[in-house]
């Protein structure tokens, strides 16, 4: 017996429909950064820069916090909380500094920004 | 402490940190950033996260959990192996690699309904299903599945009777659940090949069954 019901029938319950997004087969990846995260996360893990509990319960922790502060989520902010939980966890194993890292930014930022359009953004050689 | 050298030439309002004012995104800047302190330091190789990437936005996905299902379906020692001990029954697939954490298979029946959730991080069974869907991530799917399975699969059309139990996995770091949903009727005789192609990525989180397409067929 399986069961079917008419699609219809359910989409009166609005409710229930309203706050869950719903997808069919959308990309995985909104933007080439989320797929970049994603990977980093998997290949740290894989060096044994950090357990995947320890993976877990960081990205745990960047979940509940940013639920806590009245962001809601519909599943498209994930990956943010995961580079959250990246920046995190290098930075609790003293890899990858939090100072070092916003210097890096900056430093992106203004390749990206002296990059003419199109061009891949390249940091000069120091 | 970060130096701000550089000027904000589209500064306007304060807004330092508004995406329209960098080429970059945000999230983009600081992945760049991560990754390129990453591979100085030898952690990481850009090539191998363009590997990691490809494998899953394209080699893996639902389709290796189809193949165990479908499996499970047609060889009945192959489906108690993947009840008692899923992550070997899998390893059977030499094609799918683990990740860190083990699998638990549970088995839909006509009295009971398994529903699939990470209620913590959205932790998921990549290798056999690929990455998450966005409303497996999302905080209502997160937060209804583990208080009210039966209003969450009923938005997904599942309008379960009450005489039928609803069981609710919550993954974890070290354990990770599919389903193997009930096979349906009039599929008797199909090849594991045509059984396959009709398991849902849907089905295998629970929130789906597996239905042949009306009208088509033999």
């Amino acid at each position: 017996m399986t069961i079917s019901c008419p699609p219809d029938a359910n989409l009166a319950d609005l409710d229930a429909l309203s706050a869950l997004p719903r997808d069919d087969a959308g990309p995985v990846f909104r933007a080439p950064w989320e797929a970049q995260a994603f990977a980093m996360a998997l290949e740290l893990h894989r060096r044994g820069v950090f357990s995947w509990p320890e993976w877990a319960a960081t990205l745990a922790a960047e979940i509940a916090q940013a639920r806590s502060t009245g962001e809601a989520d519909d599943g498209s902010r994930y990956y943010e909380r995961w580079l959250a939980a990246l920046e995190t966890l290098v930075a609790r194993k003293q890899v990858v500094g939090t100072a070092d890292l916003s210097r890096r930014v900056d430093e992106w930022d203004v390749a990206a920004r002296a990059t003419p359009h199109g061009r891949p953004v390249v940091l000069p050689r120091r | 402490m970060s130096e701000h050298t550089h000027p904000h030439p589209h500064d306007h309002d304060g807004d330092h940190d508004n995406a329209h004012d960098r080429p970059l995104s945000g999230p983009a800047l600081r992945v760049k950033a991560l990754e390129s302190l990453l591979a100085e330091k030898g952690l990481i190789d850009p090539k191998t996260l363009d590997e990691i990437v490809d494998t899953y936005e394209h080699r893996v996905g639902p389709r290796n959990g189809a193949r165990i299902v479908a499996r499970a379906w047609t060889d009945p020692a192959y489906r108690q192996r993947l009840l008692a001990n899923a992550t070997e029954a899998i390893a059977e697939f030499g094609f799918i690699e683990p990740h860190a954490e083990d699998m638990v298979a549970v088995e839909n029946t006509p009295q009971v309904r398994n529903l699939v959730v990470c209620s913590l991080c959205s932790c998921y069974p990549w290798p056999v299903l690929g990455l998450p869907p966005a409303w497996f991530k999302s905080d209502a799917y997160r937060a209804r599945a583990v208080i009210d399975p039966r209003g969450v699969l009923k938005a997904f059309g599942q309008d379960v009777p009450e005489d039928i139990e609803v069981r609710v996995w919550d993954s974890t770091a070290e354990m990770r659940y599919m389903v193997v949903p009930e096979r349906p009727a009039g599929t008797e005789g199909w090849s594991e090949e045509r059984l396959a192609a009709i398991v849902t990525r849907d089905s295998m989180v629970g929130v789906g069954t597996v239905a042949v397409a009306t009208g088509g067929g033999a």
